[in-house]
Parts: structure tokens; sequence; C-alpha cells
């Protein structure tokens, strides 16, 4: 006889599952129980929220599935942001939640909640289970969805009663089969016909690159390609990374907060070949425009993404890997034009430069620039949201590392616990989470966290006493009249060192620079607080 | 515009919210929406009438798809298909009245279902046009009330939306 808590942990264990993110509460005792008799690290997180931004930055690093727990009621509806997070980025996480007893469903008894039913429009699919019996193909089923096609969360939803009930044995499916769900893989052929004709035809073709470059795992792909063709590429927010920010067919970040450069492309290309991108408004304002000028190629693993925001020439569904590797066979020896080559790479050199430096405080660009060669080449970049999060983006140095930040959602508070999931799946990685003064104390009390587990993540906190992206948004739109965005800040060293972190305050990039090359040698946590000139711009 | 969607689902509880709340959720307007079992238990089909232009239709029939246990989605095409729909029509009636309330009745292959002392109550299966004239047509002696199921809908000839496995 086995308990269906038991089967949880077996379950996981036959996903290779080995840590868990999670916050205990009655309705998930007995999973808790049994997960003490296993040999599945659990890390306790401070608020249930974490514990899905550390299941995602998990995810995102690893080849394996984020997974985070929590209780029924107040626990469970503490998730929803990092729900709807990991939803807009499309990120796989599994989620589980602790019910009420069955018997006890629907009468809004203690700690009830419908979390089904709260998440509906943020989850990939859920779970409510009723049978003690159903939990492997629920869990085969949930690990499965959430991480083919287009990513995203899964949530299981568990009753006590149905973790205690005991079964005759525990045997873990081997495949699934649900009728409703057949990603397309391959990739139209006819479509991709298309497509090499229109690429061949084009004077000044570009890549749009998206997070679902890198979620494919296509990055080293996509770069060949670019460089067998000559074809320059620009990505969004969640494409970060797709190339090393120096290589000289990378044009950095469009939109609203990106390179001017990267913009100046996409509005004067004539061929967009967008590459798992959903070209939400920050990244195309105007996306009529765009299509009117130009045509646009546009390939994504999920179908309802296609013609969505931009009108597109020729649509293809299909995983990134596979498209690309078919387009770069098909194009044969097409280059663009030297002409084309030659405009990029002016605007690329005209519109660089260095931003100007305010005295007695630390410029916040030029130092994540600096940052980026401080840390290893394969070091993780986490970026909270705000100006510090823009910040990030367009100076962060990306070499073979990762930069993740939440785009979609742009949930203040994401980078500390998702920076403690990261350097869990990757130990041996610099992992550096970059935040604002407001988003560092969104959930500031994961140091907590950090403490218990000696996780080794280094913060970064932009101190500008300001909620800095809506107070230029107020210079800009609103006449300076800066209502709710002046932020007094507590002495944030003292708070670090009560949770024996070490931690040190600097005015200028002289002095950042040195503790952060201190701070790198370290094998331990550390926060170094940055104060900058509250007028600092974005961009 | 308007068009019928024919919708295959697994037969679980919480489908119909997912599908309700997709249509809420997005801004489409639904004009109605039947369900009922096919042929195979497990299985059941809905059909929507719902208004929009070629974006919005495209968007629904690929937002239905992604969920999961949305089995198939299909566009009915205009012309191809039968759809009925069943209404009851209660009327208030006098004893003077019930004469021309019968024969409205013939004339417009409606049943009388119900018969009371001061009211009446329809039965129709037909056209979406042809309820509407029934009920335009009974209006002057006072709608008590109506009751529709929504537009079902089939294709003519060979046309099968899904082959439920189940040929009996
Ligand atoms: C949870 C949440 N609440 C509110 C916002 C709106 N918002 C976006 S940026 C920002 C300011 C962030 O301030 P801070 O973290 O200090 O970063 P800065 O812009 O100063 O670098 C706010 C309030 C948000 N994105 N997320
Ligand atoms: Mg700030």
């Amino acid at each position: 006889m086995i308990s269906g808590a038991d089967i949880m942990i077996k379950c996981l264990e036959a996903e290779g599952v080995d840590t868990v993110f999670g916050y205990p509460g009655a309705a998930i005792c007995p999973f808790y129980d049994s997960l003490y008799k296993s040999n599945i690290k659990h890390i306790l997180v401070r608020m249930e929220q974490s514990a899905v931004h550390a299941a995602n930055g998990y995810s995102r690093c690893s080849n394996k599935v984020g997974v985070c727990v929590a209780t029924s009621g107040p626990g469970a509806t503490n998730m929803v942001t990092g729900i709807a997070t990991a939803y807009a980025d499309s990120i796989p996480v599994i989620c589980i939640t602790g019910q009420v007893k069955r018997e006890l469903l629907g009468r809004d008894v203690f700690q009830e909640a419908d979390i089904t039913g709260a998440c509906e429009p943020f989850v990939k699919h859920s779970y409510l289970v009723n049978d003690t019996k159903d939990l492997p193909r629920v869990f085969k089923e949930a690990f499965h969805i959430a991480t083919t096609g287009r990513m995203g969360p899964v949530l299981i939803d568990i009753p006590q009663d149905v973790q205690e009930e005991t079964i005759e044995s525990f045997e873990y499916p081997e495949k699934v089969d649900i009728v409703g769900y057949k990603p397309n893989y391959r990739g139209h052929k006819m479509q991709i016909k298309r497509a090499v004709e229109l690429i061949k035809k084009a004077d000044k073709p570009l890549i749009v690159a998206g997070g679902g470059v890198l979620s494919s795992g296509s990055k080293l792909k996509l770069v060949r390609f670019s460089e067998k063709t000559g074809i320059p590429v620009i990505s969004t927010l969640m494409g970060i990374g797709v190339m090393p920010s120096e290589h000289e067919n990378y044009l950095g970040m469009l939109g609203t907060h990106g390179k001017k450069y990267a913009n100046r492309a996409l509005h004067e290309s004539d061929l967009l070949i967008v590459c798992g991108a959903r070209l939400g408004d920050r990244a195309v304002a105007k996306p009529d425009q765009v299509s009117r000028t130009s045509k646009i190629i546009h390939i994504d693993i999920d179908p309802a993404e296609i013609g969505k925001n931009v009108t597109t020439t020729v649509p293809i569904v299909g995983d990134m890997k596979n498209v690309i590797e078919k387009l770069l066979e098909d194009v044969g020896d097409y280059h663009i034009t030297q002409e084309w080559c030659d405009t990029y790479s002016e605007w690329k050199k005209k519109m660089f430069r260095i931003p100007p430096v305010h005295e007695g405080f630390v410029e916040p660009r030029s130092l994540v620039a600096k940052l980026s060669f401080m840390m290893k080449s394969k070091g993780i970049l986490v970026a909270d949201v705000g100006q510090n999060q823009i910040w990030c983006a367009n100076n962060f140095r990306i070499r073979e590392g990762r930069f993740l930040t939440t785009g979609g959602m742009g949930t203040m508070g994401y980078s500390v616990p998702a920076a403690i999931g990261a350097k869990l799946a990757r130990p041996t990685r610099d992992v550096v989470a970059v935040c604002g003064d407001g988003s560092f104390q969104m959930n500031l009390t994961e140091l907590g966290t950090i403490m218990q587990n000696k996780v080794d993540v280094k913060i970064i906190v932009m101190r500008n006493n300001r909620l800095g992206m809506v107070r230029e948004l107020q210079t800009n739109i609103y006449g300076n009249r800066f209502s709710g965005t002046i932020l007094e800040d507590p002495d944030f060293k003292k708070i670090a060192e009560a949770y024996g972190i070490k931690t040190a305050e600097v005015n200028s990039n002289e002095e950042a620079e040195k503790i952060a090359e201190k701070m790198f040698k370290l094998k331990e946590p550390f926060v170094l607080i940055c104060n900058v000139a509250p007028e600092t711009p974005s961009i | 515009m308007k068009y019928t969607l024919s919708v295959i689902v697994e037969n679980h509880s919480g489908v119909l919210s997912k599908i309700s709340g997709l249509f809420s959720r997005r801004a489409f307007n639904i004009d109605s929406l039947a369900v009922g079992v096919t042929s195979n238990p497990a299985i059941s089909r809905i059909t929507i009438v719902a208004n929009g232009d070629e974006y919005v239709v495209e968007q629904l029939e690929k937002q239905l798809n992604k969920l999961i246990p949305v089995i198939k989605v299909k566009r009915l095409v205009e012309g191809e298909y039968v759809s009925r729909e069943l209404a009851l029509i209660k009327v208030h009636c006098n004893s003077k009245q019930r004469g021309d309330l019968m024969r409205i009745a013939e004339l417009m292959s409606a049943k009388i279902v119900d018969v009371a002392q001061n009211t009446l109550t329809f039965e129709i299966t037909d056209t979406n046009d042809r309820i509407q004239t029934l009920s335009d047509l009974v209006k002057p002696y006072g709608i008590k009330e109506i009751v529709r199921t929504g537009t079902v809908a089939i294709e003519k000839g060979q046309g099968e939306v899904y082959h439920s496995g189940f040929n009996d």
C-alpha cells in the first residue's frame, strides 16, 4: 500500500526532480511528511510568490523543470503573481498546492480557495485531483505539458485526503496520451520554401529574436544562420542572450526602451524574420506600421501568436530548432549585400555613446557593462523591473551566460528569488541579481532563504530613492508631479548584516568596481548598495 | 459577421468554464453556446455561434485549440451545414385568442406543449430566423417567457467534424 503523498514524491523522483521550493501548511502536510523521508531537497522560501520565481529561475537555467509547493488558501493565492509571471514569459514550472479535503470542497471552509479557478487565465493547464489513483497520470501529463510546445506553468491542486489515501501500488506511466494536445514541431514544408524565397529576394532582411529562441535551445543555430547569411539580429527583452552582445551582427534590444539602432533597423528593414517573439506593445508600439513597410516571416511554436499582433506574410508554426536548421539548409549561399551590412554597422558606430557621470553617484549603465566582464563568461545576470532592468538589458555584455528578467509581466521583486533558483540550478556559475531599491524591498525577505541555504548570489541594489521608472514617466508626461514615487529607504546595509550577509555601500564607479572585484572572489552572498542619481534616465 | 464553430472537447468538469472564460477574457462576443455529449460519453460537442471579423474568428479558433481538453475546432462553412435551435415560448392567451394562436402554431410548424387558463406554450425547433418570426408573430399577445437552447449545427452529407470512434 502506498499513500498519495508518497506517490507524489515518487512522481517527482521519476521526473528527475531533486529540488523543490516551497512553504508548508496544514493541507500540504502529508506531502511534507513524505518529503521529509525522501532525498529531494526542500528550499524553504519566505513567501510563496518567491517559490514560484525561484522555480522559474531554476527552470530557465537548467534542463529541468522548477517545482514549487504551497498550502491551500493563502499559500496558494500568494503564488498567483509568480504563476502569472511564469505564464507571461512562457517558463515551465510545476506548482503543487494542497487543498481542503474533498468532502469540504465548495463549502468555504478554513483556508479553502478555488486556486484552479483563480489561476485559469495564467496557467497552461491545471488539475484538481479527485482520486489518488489519478496522481501518476496527472504528474506525467503536467510535466509533459509544461515542457513541450509553448512552455508554461502547470498547477496541480491536491486535496489533503487525496494525499492521505492509500492505494494498492504505484506505477508511473511511460507515455502520455492527451488527445487534445499535440504540438507541431516540424514547420510546414511549403511555408519554409516560401520563407526562403522571401529571404533570397530581400534587400534589408533582419532577424527579430525573442525568448522562444532561448527556450527552444536554438541560440547557437540562430547565430550560425546569422553568420552564414550576414542577416543582422535584434532581440526583444526576453530574447537577450540569443547572441553574444558584442557580436558584429547583433544590434541589441528593440522597443520603447531599446537601442536606437535596433529600432532604426526594424523600421528600415524590408523583411523581418520574427523568431519566437510575440511582439508585444513594448517591443513594437505600432505593429501595423511595421507590417505595412516590410514583409514578415513569423516562426513560432504557438499558432495563436502568429497574426495576433502583426500581420504575417509567411507563418511558420514549428519548433525553432527544426525550422532554423531547415532554413539554414535551404538558403544555400545567400548573403546580404555589403550595402546593408555597411549601413547597420555604421548606425551602430554612430549611435554609440558613453553615459554621462553624476558626481558623487554610481553611473549604473557603465557599472553594468563593467560587471559583465568581472563575472565569468558563463555568468547569469537576473535583472529586476524598472530602470535597473533597462540599464541591465542595454548594457550587460552577455557572452556565454544568461540574462534573466520578466518581460511579459514585469513583476517587481522577481530578481532575488529567481537568482536563488538560478544559483541552485547552476552552482558553479556567477549569479548576480540587479534590482532597484523598490523592487529589492518587494522580496527583501528572501535574504532569509539566502542565509539559511547559503546561496551564493550577489545582489546589486541600484538605490535612487525613487520608483525610478515611474518617476521618469512622471518627468516625461506628468509635469514632474512625483505622485507616490519618492521612496524613503532603510539602511540596507544593516538589513543585510542582520541576515549575516556581507555588504557595502558605494557612491562612485571606482568604488563599486573595487568592491565588486572582491565580491566575486568570495564564495558567499553579498549585497552591494550603489547610490544612483535620481535623475538618471533609463536609456 | 456571424459564424458557427463546432468544438469537440473532453467531457471533464471545468471544460465549460475554461471555454466561457476564454471568451470573456479576450472580449469575444458569443451569440449562443450549446453543449451536449456525443456518441462517445467521454466526449462532448459544443456549438458556438459568435460575431466578429476574420481576425477575431481566427484568434478564437486558435485560442480554443490551445486549451488542452479541446480536441478539435472546426469553423462550419456557410451553406454546408444545417443548424437548428429549440425554443419554448410562453404566451398570454385567453380563451378567445386560443384559436388564433393555434393557427399560428400550425403555420410555423410549432407544437403547443402546454395549455393553461391564461397561457399557452409553443415549442419550435427551427432556424434562428424562423424562431424570430414566430416570436414576432406572437408578440402582440404578450410573451411571458422565452427559453432557447442555442444553435446546434451539423455538416451536410459526408462532412464530419470528429469521428468519436463509436459506431453505434
Ligand atoms: C509588482 C509591481 N508593482 C508595480 C509595478 C510598476 N512599476 C514598474 S517599474 C516601477 C518602479 C521600480 O522601482 P525600483 O525597483 O526602485 O527600480 P528603478 O526604476 O528605480 O530602477 C514600478 C512601481 C510593477 N512593475 N510591479
Ligand atoms: Mg529605485
